[in-house]
């Protein structure tokens, strides 16, 4: 620390930029901590060359991706010296493909993309998040007909169904589709989804088989009750509408545009399905992290201000932030579909709205930090049905989830914002990464990710210790 | 285009009766029939409810045409205020230390629909291009060799035939593949996807058409050239390339048709942003304004195909005369 001397500003006299940005570059942990006047005022903070400026990110037209929209459009991505575009993407798909080819420099991600890019489940590659998106924000909706027939076995109270509604009312109306000879179709988002796996949870508790994978079998439909597919988020109205589907996975605006066009209903939410499910991540190539890792630093402080805002204030920031979102180049849909889940609104059915303010959460509670715990839950969803084939040690999945969360990139950008005094130090976690055994689940169950066979071996339906699906 | 010129000459010159008769069939016709178009439009779209509304009319998609050109507007604002700030910056950057490497960043925004007209104009002319360089040379190898001719004929079968779709996820593959970008591309990915895409599909008409054109030389000329012994370059430039040359335009009008309508599904799956992206971004937005921005942006590509295909007419007509007489 001896280039700070004149009121905490580097003397650039003495040493060239290059050569500051040598000494620093890789102990910028340790600056940011013990070098708290260094990097007091954001024009400080851009003294540390930025290895790469211009950048492109992608994202899904879904509410979960707030952080990235308001960094871009609060000026926060251009307040840390980044200069950036951002691209709407078609689906999940093209999306990881256009990342791994680097095309996009980052982008708004399933954390099972990037968990299942680096185990080889699809396309393999290393992809990193520094970041977590938020907590919740998705929901299951079924369409009108199968509503009608869910409703009939459920308890109602002042004559609207008590939530959170089991999936067991969807069972019987499953056994008499089956009994018929009639499939019944759901939609997902992508086979390594956060929805998938809300979707396939929720339906196991009450006891729906969802459908396993196997390395031969890649549908997800092996002795399934619910025939599970993939279709992109922005088209699943539509999907519904025309007859495709009974019902869909999703997050939002795309659950509150199905109540709007009077197609469907949503029955769950992520809040009663597990209520803090980790959604999105943002995700990176590993070698960007590494090639540019001032730059990662930049994106991930953007990031977090980001979110910081949209949870400001018991969420103050919301119905602007709605406002913005409903601009066609980001989401796009009506705001008047956008406002209800961001502002804590749900509207369940014309005429049954119900506060739900834990719907969407960014920052609140470390939403955003990415904790080892949530990669390692998604991996035991991945062995649960098929997609990871063999059993695994506890250790293995400790592993994979280091590899792919960052979190000590996060508590680097976290500690730079503490000395520009943009954040608070009891804004973020002391943690190893891990919570405490986790509960709000709607079977109950509790979710120690330290354990992962242990957990494994709760669930009814899944696989578990050395089970195979043949 | 010429036809309407001569209906025009004729008015100019015959009788009275011939001339309304001619002015009425030229423009009288066209313009009621327009107009019945759009009175049937307006009647029915408000009778079709979908999900998201009423199907718009033609006053709501003209009212959202100017919104987008005032979005338009607004976003160069915002673009030269983003350039007045980043050189704000980066003169305070240089106060700060001369020494500094300051650079000017490339705009960030979205791109306008303009801008994605513009990007779609670049993307298939590009495409349309390389298709000519490949399809005429080898459709001059195919009309002068019955070899070659016999050879290509198969593949040329069933390769034209293939939707753009199909070729497009070979073509991100390989592209992703060779080309292997850095900061300062010429191209972007995506771009080069589409435009490849159009290439492979748009190639077929040029080729065909010019190896139909050279293989249907009068054989009178060829003997000539024969007898007065030629060099293969005079042979092709002066005897073969004219003669053929009416047939290669007809091939290039149909191939500039067709790869416009390619780019469009490329767009959309490549995600280039140009109109194609624009439909399939109104798509997923599923706002109530999207059918109508979906509708101008059909319109759009409606009318910049006519004008692409007058405009081959017209090159058509300008080089097969000189080079015929």
């Amino acid at each position: 620390m001896t280039n700070t001397s004149n009121g905490g500003k580097p003397t650039r006299q003495t040493l060239t930029r290059r050569k500051f940005l040598e000494t620093t570059a890789g102990a910028a942990a340790m600056i940011a901590t013990s070098g708290a006047g260094l990097f007091a005022g954001s024009h400080v903070a851009r003294a540390a060359k930025l290895e790469k400026e211009q950048l492109k990110f992608g994202f899904i037209k879904l509410t979960d991706c707030a952080p990235v929209l308001i960094a871009q459009d609060k000026g926060f991505f251009e307040d840390e010296g980044l200069f950036v575009t951002v691209e709407a993407q078609a689906n999940w798909k093209v999306l990881l493909d256009r990342v791994i080819s680097g095309e996009l420099d980052g982008a708004h991600m399933l954390p099972g993309q990037a968990i299942g890019a680096t185990i080889g489940f699809g396309t393999q590659a290393d992809v990193v998040a520094p970041f977590a998106m938020g907590l919740n924000t998705l929901a299951v909706t079924v369409s009108n007909e199968i509503w009608a027939e869910m409703k009939k076995s459920l308890p109602l109270k002042d004559g609207k169904p008590v939530h959170p509604i089991k999936a067991d009312a969807l069972k019987g109306v499953v056994e008499r589709y089956k009994a018929a000879g009639k499939k019944f179709n759901m939609g997902m988002v992508f086979p390594t989804s956060t929805h998938n796996y809300e979707l396939r949870y929720w339906l196991a508790a009450g006891g729906i088989h969802p459908g396993f994978y196997s390395t031969s079998d890649i549908s997800g439909q092996i002795s399934a009750d619910v025939l599970i597919s993939v279709t992109p988020p922005p088209q699943m109205p539509a999907t519904l509408e025309s007859g495709t589907i009974y019902g869909y996975s999703v997050g939002e605006p795309w659950n509150q545009q199905a109540v709007f066009k009077g197609i469907g209903v949503p029955v769950v939410t992520a809040y009663h399905i597990w209520n803090r499910t980790p959604e999105k991540i943002f995700g990176m190539r590993k070698d960007f992290t590494e090639k540019y890792p001032q730059t990662t630093l930049a994106i991930t402080k953007a990031l977090l201000r980001a979110a910081m805002w949209l949870d400001e204030g018991n969420g103050k920031n919301r119905q602007e932030a709605a406002k913005i979102f409903s601009k066609r180049e980001y989401i796009g849909a009506d705001y008047d579909v956008i406002v209800g889940p961001i502002t804590g609104v749900y509207q369940y059915e014309k005429g049954d709205t119900r506060p739900l303010p834990e719907f969407n959460i960014y920052f609140k509670d470390n939403a955003s930090y990415p904790y080892y715990g949530d990669a390692v839950w998604y991996l035991t969803q991945m062995r649960r049905w098929g997609q990871i084939a063999e059993a695994k040690p506890d250790a293995w999945y400790l592993d994979v989830a280091k590899k792919v969360y960052q979190p000590g990139i996060y508590m680097q950008a976290a500690k730079a914002l503490i000395a520009e005094g943009k954040a608070k130090e009891g804004d973020f976690p002391t943690t190893d990464g891990f919570h405490a055994a986790q509960g709000g689940f709607i079977d109950g169950i509790t979710f120690d990710a330290k354990q992962p066979n242990a957990y494994l071996s709760r669930f009814k339906i899944g696989l578990k210790d050395n089970e195979t699906v043949n | 285009m010429e036809k309407v010129l001569s209906v025009f000459g004729s008015i100019a010159i015959g009788d009275p009766r011939e001339r309304l008769r001619a002015l009425w069939f030229a423009v009288g016709v066209p313009v009621v029939a327009i107009a019945l178009f759009l009175w049937v439009w307006a009647e029915s779209a408000s009778r079709v409810q979908t999900s998201l509304g009423a199907v718009p009319g033609p006053v709501e998609v003209l009212a959202q045409a100017q919104n987008l050109l005032k979005d338009h507007a607004a976003e160069r604002a915002k673009q030269a205020a983003f350039y007045q700030r980043q050189e704000e910056r980066n003169a305070k950057r240089l106060a700060q230390d001369p020494k500094a490497e300051v650079k000017i960043h490339k705009w960030t925004g979205k791109p306008t629909f303009i801008d994605q007209i513009l990007t779609s104009l670049k993307t298939v002319f590009t495409g349309f291009l390389l298709a000519t360089l490949v399809a005429v040379p080898l459709g001059i190898l195919c009309g002068s060799s019955r070899i070659v001719q016999a050879a290509l004929n198969p593949m040329i079968q069933v390769f034209r035939p293939v939707s753009p779709l199909a070729w497009l996820p070979i073509v991100t593959l390989i592209v992703s593949a060779v080309y292997v970008t850095t900061d300062n591309a010429w191209f972007e990915k995506s771009f080069l996807v589409s435009a490849i895409t159009v290439t492979l599909c748009s190639l077929w008409p040029t080729l065909i058409n010019t190896g139909l054109g050279v293989a249907s030389i009068d054989r009178d000329l060829v003997n000539v050239g024969r007898v007065l012994k030629l060099s293969w370059y005079t042979k092709v430039f002066k005897v073969v390339l004219p003669s053929a040359l009416p047939l290669i335009f007809t091939g290039m009008r149909l191939s500039l048709g067709v790869g416009w309508m390619v780019l469009i599904a490329a767009e959309m799956l490549a995600q280039n942003p140009g109109l194609g992206k624009f439909v399939w971004d109104e798509f997923q937005n599923g706002s109530q304004e999207s059918l109508s921005r979906i509708m101008v942006a059909v319109l759009t590509i409606g009318l910049i195909g006519f004008l692409l295909d007058r405009l081959m007419v017209a090159l058509q007509s300008l080089f097969t005369h000189s080079a015929t007489r």
